[in-house]
């Protein structure tokens, strides 16, 4: 019986908590400093705008972890001494360990800004940011929202649903657009405007102004003007969580160094989710440090794998996120790059006359297979984009089956033919047919 | 904008006005007990007995229901007490008749010589019910006179004991003329001017809901707001629902058991009776019609609030139209028509008492109609809802076309959030709702036998007796004053999870035999837990979607709702071929190892 330790209660460690007690025997404990439970950290905003409370964004039932004999320590790990395999707790005693996982998460990104340190200045990454949210809101006309990303959307419709202004102070010139395509990005500009939300593209602050308390006030910005804000959200990205090991023997740079196994330089100790810096990117299209909810979901299963003994290395599939932009949904599958390359891929990109939803569908030019595909506003199956997308399936074939791609509720529009339209046009020697839709799904 | 943020405010005062003016309508009556009326009701025979009684409350004039009722009730029950008296037959009488028998067998002839030549009506009364009640002793031998006295005191004692029902008035008839007579002696404002009242009480909060909806079209754009829905005080067991639930639980209690006590509110009602059935409306009336307000009204709120489902419309418009047609105008036509009262949405076993003696008879006697209405009602549970169920899932009636389905969709979406998810209440659940079904099979059973032979004993437990126990535990209380009275304290489908046998069954099909499923994205699920937060009937669906597997439960009304609420396009309500409908749980995006999640 080994004491396996995972540091933090996130869903990779969570995850290679749950994996693991699936295939042995092992004492398993999980310390966390943020909460007492898991919970969804994706679901902070619905907390703050009244969606759920706290006790539903909890994936498990409290009793969940007794059942599963793994033990919740509510607690900070202050250091970590590898040698002796032992960790030094903020209010327990210290913890030996046969096995441990630091699954530390990330911290919000700050860049230096005067003033950033400032009361009403945060990211959104944690419980405890939540927790501050809803202190400063009570006492915020506007909020600035520095950067335009995922993270910055959601704080945006947070404010925006206490009826507190809330301008985007975005460095680029398209919300988000140095990762989704011109056309997807300029939905989402005009989205966001739309919804009465100020949206200031190619502008950066300087400073954020302290109103004399220590507490924000306003926002500089590089081009000289200022702006009113009694809070100030920072969303430029997160990093990895590892202030605490950076004066250890553990191998870090970003974030802890980790092998294709999740190995770090100490033996018996891994590292997995948004802290863990792989020495090579896990996959041609894939970054060394991966900050998303599936990633470190795949992290933790695969993880659990070489800990009960079948060693694995991670080997992470066909690429795919999503994201919610106020009330337009985004869904990716595969390649997607944020400019179009004409010498190497065939794009198709069907937008509504409204302007909302959109289908980008993206072929390599060389053998006209698919290569990747984007959605605003429309879901697409995930089982059917993955298939495609891995066995290279070549353009004809796609543009036929695109409908069973379809994953939108029932009685919803559907626009395939629109897109098999396109097609036909493009390749006229070549036309798909399109198939009879069945009364009632049944005749 | 801002002109349609006043509208939209005005309206909400508007609305609460409006609600006051029905609420404060109940108070409102003044009541005048007529000496015509009375006799019509009470009947020529036994009017001068309670005349005598009323004749002190005639010129009486209340101000409120509640004195007028107890005044009321108190004159009949006087009249009780003197038919008691008047009728009531001495115990001594058993010494007598067993004195004046020879011999040891019982003879009905010796009460005849006890009693003599019976002299007026109490006397002729008396000496008949003792010979019916002792029909059966006739010739029968007792060991001695006091074994004889003694049997004959019981009989006395039964006889006495039928006095009220037969002479007087039982506690039901009393209950049943409190009503008829409470609602025509009704002589305040509202029956002066009940179209004048029906707008203020009704109309009027129709008109504050609308101005309160209406802008919200252009005020919120489309797509999911559940915003706030956690800090308000109406949709989180906050005071204003805590209020809201003690209204509808004491509507419900009034409604079943006490309806004498609204009768401001049916008499409001009465011209609209009269202007579709033909009929003065009855407590039924008034609240099939305040029903289906609320399902038509609730209806607009829920087609605005999710405009961006073109399912959601499909359905809300559906469960809008059958309604107000099958539920609430077809039937009051019908008995325009001389033909019985049918939903013909409706079925067995949420209808309960369609197997009831009354209503088969009503059929029976009805002719071709009504036997059209028993063979369909039979059919479309016989038939309907398997077939219908294997290929759409329940939702085809809980959340399309079902009544109680329709209120929860629309009054009851306000409180879809208070469903319990766990584990423990899933428990509860299962037991509970499939007890009602073998209840309400029994009971059936019983019922039917008893039409059938005519025998109202069956395995030594009397048929009227379970039929009463279910209609007063199941019909009245669980479905109404629990099931819409709980709204704003557990959810909006209380009924339909816990209790609704029809749900069961529809939920066995479901489970067992049917191509519908919710189906999960891949790996696309967040753990976020909108979609079980969302349930209405208490399904922890992040449990299925987020180790990916397909959500199959015999509860799910297809309501959709997660889907909707999902913001990552993780569920979908699909009916596909049945083979691969109980997935094994997997998600898709790691290639590391086969993983079963």
């Amino acid at each position: 019986m080994r004491n396996i330790v995972i540091i933090g209660n996130g869903i990779s460690g969570v995850t290679a908590a749950r994996h693991i007690r699936k295939h042995s025997e092992d004492n398993i404990t999980i310390i966390s400093a943020e909460t007492e439970h898991f919970f969804s950290r994706t679901a902070l905003m619905y907390i703050y705008m009244g969606h759920m409370k706290y006790e539903s964004t909890k994936p498990y039932e409290d009793f969940f972890w007794k059942k599963n004999r793994i033990d919740l320590v509510y607690d900070y790990v202050e250091q970590i001494d590898f040698k002796n395999k032992n960790l030094q707790l903020k209010q327990s005693e210290n913890m030996e360990y046969d096995v441990l996982v630091i699954a530390v998460g990330s911290k919000s990104n700050m860049f230096g800004w005067p003033g950033q340190d400032l009361e009403a200045v945060q990211g959104l990454y944690s419980y405890q940011d939540l927790e501050s949210m809803e202190k400063y809101s009570p006492t915020t006309q506007n909020a600035v929202i520095v950067g335009g990303g995922l993270i910055g959307m959601e704080m945006g419709e947070m404010f925006h649903t206490r009826n507190i202004d809330v301008t985007f102070v975005v460095r680029e010139n398209s919300f988000w657009n140095n990762v989704i395509p011109p056309e997807e990005s300029e939905i989402i500009n005009r989205h966001i405007r739309k919804h009465g939300f100020n949206l200031m593209l190619e502008t950066e602050i300087s400073e954020i102004i302290d109103d004399g308390n220590g507490r924000a006030k306003g926002v500089k910005l590089k081009d000289g003007g200022e702006m009113d804000a009694q809070f100030v959200g920072l969303t430029v990205g997160v990093s990895p969580n590892i202030d605490f090991l950076k004066d250890s023997e553990l191998e870090t740079n970003k974030g802890i160094k980790v092998n294709e196994y999740f190995e770090t330089n100490q033996t018996d100790v891994y590292a997995i989710g948004d802290c863990a810096e792989f020495q090579e990117a896990p996959a041609e299209d894939r970054k060394p440090i991966e900050q998303v909810w599936y990633t470190g979901r795949m992290h933790g299963e695969t993880l659990a794998q070489t800990i009960c003994g079948n060693k694995t290395a991670y080997q992470p599939g066909v690429w795919f996120n999503s994201a919610k932009f106020l009330d337009i949904e985004y869904q990716t599958y595969g390649q997607v790059g944020n400019q179009p390359d004409e010498d190497t891929e065939v794009h198709f990109y069907w937008e509504h006359k409204k302007g909302e939803k959109s289908i980008r569908l993206i072929f390599h030019k060389e053998d006209k297979t698919l290569k990747g595909v984007n959605l605003m506003g429309v879901r697409y199956r995930h089982e059917v984009c993955d298939k495609m997308i891995r066995d290279n399936w070549p353009m004809k074939k796609v543009f036929q089956n695109l409908k069973k791609a379809n994953f939108d509720p029932e009685f919803f529009k559907k626009h395939e033919d629109e897109l098999v339209g396109m097609y036909n046009e493009r390749y006229p020697n070549d036309v798909v047919k399109l198939s009879r839709k069945k009364i009632l799904g049944v005749f | 904008m801002k002109s349609l943020k006043i509208i939209h405010k005005i309206g909400l005062i508007v609305f609460t006005i409006g609600f006051f003016t029905f609420l404060s309508l109940f108070f409102l009556g003044q009541y005048q007990l007529d000496k015509n009326d009375l006799r019509e009701v009470i009947g020529e025979e036994t009017f001068p007995l309670v005349d005598e009684f009323a004749s002190d409350i005639y010129d009486n004039k209340y101000n409120n229901q509640f004195a007028f009722i107890s005044d009321f009730k108190s004159v009949l029950e006087q009249s009780n007490q003197e038919v008691k008296a008047k009728f009531e037959i001495k115990s001594d009488l058993a010494k007598e008749i067993a004195n004046s028998i020879e011999g040891k067998a019982f003879q009905q002839s010796a009460i005849e010589k006890a009693i003599g030549e019976p002299s007026g009506e109490e006397e002729e009364w008396q000496l008949k019910q003792l010979k019916d009640y002792t029909g059966w002793m006739e010739g029968k031998e007792y060991e001695s006179s006091e074994e004889l006295t003694s049997q004959l005191e019981n009989v006395i004692a039964d006889v006495n004991k039928s006095i009220i029902s037969q002479k007087g008035f039982s506690q039901n008839n009393i209950n049943n003329k409190a009503f008829t007579i409470t609602k025509q002696s009704e002589v305040g404002p509202v029956v002066q001017n009940p179209w004048l009242w029906l707008f203020l009480a009704i109309g009027i909060p129709i008109i504050g809901a609308i101005m309160y909806l209406l802008p919200k079209l252009k005020t919120e754009h489309a797509g999911i707001k559940n915003d706030g829905i956690f800090h308000s005080a109406l949709k989180n067991r906050g005071w204003i629902g805590i209020l809201l639930g003690t209204f509808l639980i004491s509507f419900y209690v009034f409604l079943y058991w006490y309806p004498e006590y609204m009768t401001s509110w049916i008499v409001m009602v009465d011209p609209l009776s009269k202007m579709i059935s033909g009929n003065p409306a009855s407590q039924w009336f008034m609240y099939g019609f305040l029903y289906t307000l609320a399902i038509l009204v609730m209806g607009v709120r829920m087609m605005i609030k999710y405009r961006h489902s073109p399912y959601q419309l499909i359905r809300t418009v559906s469960v809008m139209f059958f309604q107000l047609s099958f539920a609430f105008v077809i039937p009051e036509i019908l008995v325009r028509l001389n033909q019985p009262y049918m939903d013909l949405k409706n079925m067995w076993p949420l209808d309960y008492t369609f197997f009831f003696d009354y209503r088969l008879n009503e059929m029976i006697e009805a002719g071709t109609i009504g036997l059209f209405m028993l063979g369909w009602g039979i059919a479309l549970f016989a038939i309907g809802v398997p077939l219908f169920t294997y290929l759409y899932g329940k939702r085809w009636y809980c959340s399309w076309v079902c009544g109680c389905g329709g209120l929860a969709e629309t009054l009851g979406d306000p409180y879809r959030q208070l469903s319990d998810k766990s584990l423990g209440a899933w428990k509860i659940e299962r037991w509970l709702v499939h007890s009602v079904l073998v209840f309400v099979v029994v009971m059936t059973a019983g019922v039917l036998y008893t039409f059938f032979t005519g025998s109202s004993e069956l395995l030594g437990i009397n048929t009227y007796n379970i039929r009463a126990a279910y209609g007063f535990g199941i019909g009245a209380m669980f479905s109404g004053v629990i099931g819409t009275g709980f709204y704003p304290f557990m959810g909006n489908r209380v009924w339909c999870r816990f209790g609704c046998p029809l749900a069961a069954y529809l939920g066995l099909v479901q489970r067992f035999k049917s191509r519908f499923r919710i189906t999960t994205n891949g790996g696309q699920c967040i753990s976020c837990g909108n979609c079980s937060t969302y349930c209405e009937m208490g399904i922890d669906v992040r449990w299925y979607a987020q180790r990916g597997q397909n959500i199959i439960r015999s509860s799910c009304v297809g309501c959709g709702v997660c889907s909707s609420v999902c913001p990552r396009g993780v569920l979908n309500l699909e009916n596909r071929d049945e083979n691969g409908r109980f997935n094994q749980p997997s998600l898709i995006g790691n290639d590391s190892f086969g993983v079963q999640s």
